[in-house]
């Protein structure tokens, strides 16, 4: 019996040992990783502002995507005779100015207000993640250079960036996208990073190291499928973040250009005619707002859902 | 009359799984400078005993659902915040499991030191201080008068929970609860913190609740003995009957877990199974899964009501309570208390 | 400490030298000088400006030249406004803008700190809810919503408070709540999120079991830990602040330095956007100094170094 118990603490059964645990120890965390999302999942729809955000959200999603096909206006056609007027059984959300339907309108500005928020958050997450990821997992020296730089980063006035680059080099819309991601990345490399030094510590991890596995390799399949929740619940808090910093780059004159018109852009004519035509501003901010709402509570829902220590009640 | 006596706690939690009676139906008294130790596993419910009687179950979604808990003549579960304030701290003191974070690393060891003696005695700021230091010395801090006014992270988990018994004592309170006071420490300085408890209690005539995990951690400390599994009391004497004349089950079970009494180089024993869910009703005995001497019918029915068998010597929730149990106890009188002790097991 | 402090105040200038040369050459690589705008100006006026700030020699050299400049305070003419030197205009409005946003800090701070604090304490009543719904909506509605929205409210349907302009007390109102609030929202999320996480800590158990009564547990043993991720908002927000006042200060025509960036970023007029720029930039360094400086004061287990 003594025997036994010494051979496993000194590990004398040599080489096939580590490859065989290894494998084992990595396939443990892919079972617990699993159960994990199943967890927060459950935790999830029992979050019930957390699931009537997320339902509603997809409304409107679909409605943007599908909806203007469905309106039977165009919403470049003027119709300047008509003018503004208000919601009414041919026009549910009124018109504008220049006698467009408000509702078509409406609905092809979440699809670029989305738009934004999406492919702005998509950048940003990339740049978040591969630097947060390779800060952390290189650890010491690159990792405190890295770092003191996005602290450094963290006190810039970015906005005034973003509003050179766009005066700078004209007002493309995939100009804005890049220049928005660029500047919002920086809470997503914290977040990994942190997870990433957490998770380096683990057997897992140092059991694919005494395998050879290549850096990539670890990074890409150990190490970012693991700090993927914390991730997601960033990326949900920053597509609100992006599509109020493109309202306010529109606000400028500096957003999404005409003919096109974002949420963002509606609001701001909307509040120039706020007093003579109340609905132009009422539902293009109101659906704006409506979707950061669903968005910042479905984040603070996946928060909670997926780091259970941090759930109170 | 005892210092403290309880009878018939419960205590609830209502969650949204369901409702967890985390400790069911338990009694016991404690007279004046004497010491109890209650044991029992992981969700056996001695914690939740002891936060119930210093009234810090989070409510909602705790709730102390029934009994009484009578100190000094006033039923502490029936106090309001104000009546509590004045006892705690003052009367019934309390120290943690994890001295690591039951300090407050945002204030001075002074701050937090002088605190109950500030709150609870007409004293000035100097003359707290100085006896906060006496309270340091006492409990085996070096340098204490320079140290005091370091912060918690300046100190090792051993020495922090000196402070915390510093902090504990500092009032000279009738009782002092400890829940498992050296689970998260090191073995060597577990000894260390049980003896100073046990020397500050000489001196100072407290009473000690001593909650732990660890049979070997009661021998030789407590003069009582609770065993609790799932919320309930499985058995309850003097140490010297609960040790040498087990009578439960489930206590030999314990009994034989104890590190120390058993072979070197063996497979540690421990026993099979897990510990009841206690967020479901349990029917008859709660031991019965995990039970070596299953008796037919013993899931079933009512819960085994609480037999004496004389000399305060009770044992519960068992269906062998009218006969000896079948099963032999490991421990005798010819073994000696200081092979069960933990500061034995670091030898 | 004087060490951190001297450390940190050096990387400062570092960082500001990098924002300046950054926005320099953005701006630089925009083709055209500023002072070829429309403005009607004799040539020979133009060429000596021109030359005058170096605009004929190459790049390199007219960032140090104007670098040098800008160490004796002064920050170049105004390319859209006719004899109107950046130095003056700053010197100008600079009070307005110091006012407005020192103001709206206070109300995000005095209104979102407390509301905060109290809806951590009373975690799940209406005093919880009801400020936190608040926040939330707050958070989601951009401040040029918020401004025409208060304006109407209060200039129009109850006629209370002035809405444009800048001759007054009462004319800092509307602007600095609108602004204001905004901020108010995300410091009392912060600050009830530190706080409930305090309040979760074993120490509090600690000192329930001592006897402290609830309001000491809050003022003396969680209010430290808890107002440490809403002070390391501060820099943010104060840049946040300064990017809100270009909106605010357009929606209520608050003559202040945010109305000048905007001007001058879509007029090309790049003295005035460098000259803003390295303001706005110093204020923010100067922020975050002060935060550095605060989360160690605050943090026992941070330390000066």
């Amino acid at each position: 019996m003594t025997d036994h118990s010494e051979t496993a603490v000194l590990g004398n059964e040599a080489a096939p040992v580590p490859r065989h645990s290894a494998s084992e120890i990595a396939e443990h965390e892919l079972i617990q990783g699993s159960s994990l999302w199943k967890d927060a999942w459950s935790r999830l729809r029992k979050n019930r502002l957390a699931v009537a955000s997320l339902v509603i959200f997809l409304l409107i999603v679909v409605a943007s995507i599908v909806g203007p096909w469905l309106v039977p206006y165009n919403s470049q056609e003027q119709d300047l005779f008509l003018g503004a007027t208000a919601p009414s059984a041919a026009h549910w959300f009124g018109t504008d100015t220049l006698g467009r339907d408000l509702l078509v309108r409406t609905l092809e500005g979440g699809r670029i207000s989305l738009m934004v928020g999406l492919i702005a958050t998509v950048v940003s997450l990339a740049i978040g993640v591969i630097y947060g990821a390779t800060a952390g997992y290189m650890g010491g020296k690159v990792d405190a250079t890295m770092m003191r730089f996005v602290d450094l980063l963290y006190a810039l006035p970015f906005t005034i960036f973003v509003i050179l680059l766009m005066v700078a080099f004209g007002r493309s819309m995939w100009l804005m996208f890049v220049a928005i991601g660029a500047v919002e990345w920086l809470s997503m490399a914290r977040i990994v990073r942190a997870g990433v030094m957490g998770l380096k510590k683990q057997e897992f991890v140092e059991a694919a190291v005494s395998l050879g596995y290549s850096h990539k390799r670890i990074i890409l399949r150990h190490l970012i499928p693991n700090v993927l929740g914390p991730v997601i619940v960033i990326a949900t808090l920053t597509v609100p973040a992006v599509m109020l910093l493109e309202a306010f780059l529109s606000f400028l004159g500096l957003g999404v250009q005409p003919p096109n018109a974002s949420w963002g852009v509606l609001i701001n004519e909307g509040q120039q005619n706020m007093e003579i035509f109340p609905w132009l501003l009422i539902f293009p901010a109101f659906l704006f707002a409506l979707t950061l709402f669903c968005l910042n509570f479905l984040g603070d829902g996946l928060r909670d859902a997926l780091d259970p220590k941090s759930a109170k009640d | 009359m005892p210092l403290l006596e309880v009878k018939d706690l419960k205590t609830s939690f209502y969650t949204r799984d369901g409702v967890v009676r985390a400790v069911d139906g338990v009694s016991f008294s404690l007279e004046k400078g004497e010491t109890l130790g209650i044991v029992g596993e992981s969700g056996s419910g001695k914690s939740v005993t002891c936060y119930s009687l210093m009234r810090l179950i989070p409510e909602p979604p705790g709730r102390i659902d029934g009994g009484t808990a009578m100190f000094d003549g006033q039923d502490l579960l029936q106090m309001n915040e104000a009546e509590l304030r004045k006892i705690r701290g003052r009367r019934v003191s309390m120290i943690f499991q994890d001295p690591m974070t039951s300090l407050n690393p945002y204030l001075r060891i002074s701050t937090q030191l002088i605190e109950p003696l500030r709150l609870h005695f007409d004293v000035d700021k100097k003359a707290a201080l100085n006896k906060a230091i006496a309270a340091l010395e006492e409990v085996g801090i070096p340098e204490a008068s320079s140290r005091i006014h370091s912060y918690p992270h300046e100190f090792s988990g051993g020495m922090r929970q000196r402070v915390m018994i510093a902090m504990a004592l500092i009032t000279e309170p009738d009782l002092l609860i400890a829940d498992e006071p050296t689970t998260a420490l090191d073995v060597t300085v577990q000894a260390q913190i049980l003896d100073i408890i046990k020397k500050r209690q000489e001196v100072l005539g407290t009473a000690v609740i001593l909650v732990t995990h660890d049979l070997g951690v009661v021998a030789g400390n407590c003069d009582k003995v609770n065993v609790m599994y799932g919320g309930r009391m499985m058995e309850s004497g003097t140490a010297e009957q609960v040790f040498y004349n087990a009578q439960h089950p489930y206590t030999r079970s314990l009994q034989k877990t104890i590190p120390s009494l058993q072979t070197k180089g063996a497979e540690l024993y421990t026993i099979p199974g897990l510990p009841p869910d206690v967020s479901k009703p349990i029917h008859g005995c709660a031991f019965y899964p995990r039970c070596p001497y299953p008796k037919t019918g013993a899931a079933e029915g009512d819960r085994p009501k609480l037999v004496d068998l004389g000399d305060g010597h009770c044992f519960a929730d068992c269906h062998f309570c009218d006969s000896s149990a079948p099963i032999e106890s490991v421990l005798t009188t010819d073994v000696p208390v200081e092979d069960i002790t933990p500061a034995g097991a670091a030898e | 400490m004087l060490k951190f402090i001297g450390k940190r105040f050096l990387q400062g200038i570092l960082v500001l030298i990098g924002i300046y040369a950054l926005t320099f050459f953005l701006v630089a690589s925009t083709p055209g000088s500023p002072f070829s705008s429309e403005r009607a100006m004799q040539p020979e006026i133009l060429a000596q400006i021109e030359a005058f700030y170096g605009y004929d020699k190459p790049v390199g050299e007219r960032f140090l030249t104007s670098v040098g400049n800008i160490l004796h305070g002064d920050f170049g003419p105004s390319a859209v406004y006719a004899n109107r030197t950046v130095t003056e205009i700053i010197a100008e409005s600079f009070p307005v803008s110091l006012k407005l946003g020192s103001i709206s800090l206070l109300v995000a701070l005095l209104l979102g700190i407390p509301a905060g604090i109290l809806a951590a304490v009373k975690k799940n009543t209406w005093l919880d809810y009801v400020p936190m719904s608040t926040a939330m909506a707050g958070i989601c509605l951009p401040t040029f919503v918020m401004g025409p929205l208060l304006a109407l409210v209060f200039g129009l349907i109850f006629a209370v408070l002035p809405v444009a302009g800048w001759f007054g007390p009462e004319f800092v109102v509307l602007p600095a709540a609108t602004l204001g609030l905004y901020y108010a929202a995300y410091f009392a999320r912060l600050t009830r999120g530190g706080m409930l996480e305090m309040l979760n800590q074993d120490f509090v158990r600690t000192a329930r079991a001592k006897g402290v009564p609830e309001h000491m547990i809050v003022w003396k043993h969680c209010l430290k830990g808890g107002l440490i991720p809403a002070i390391t908002f501060l820099g943010p927000a104060l840049a946040g602040i300064i990017s809100g006042s270009f909106v605010v200060e357009t929606i209520f025509q608050v003559p202040g330095l945010g109305q000048w960036f905007v001007k001058g970023a879509l007029n090309r007029d790049d003295f005035l956007i460098l000259g803003l720029t390295v303001l706005f930039a110093s204020l923010i360094v100067l922020m975050n100094l002060l935060v550095d400086i605060a989360q160690v004061a605050l943090n026992p287990r941070l330390k000066y170094d």
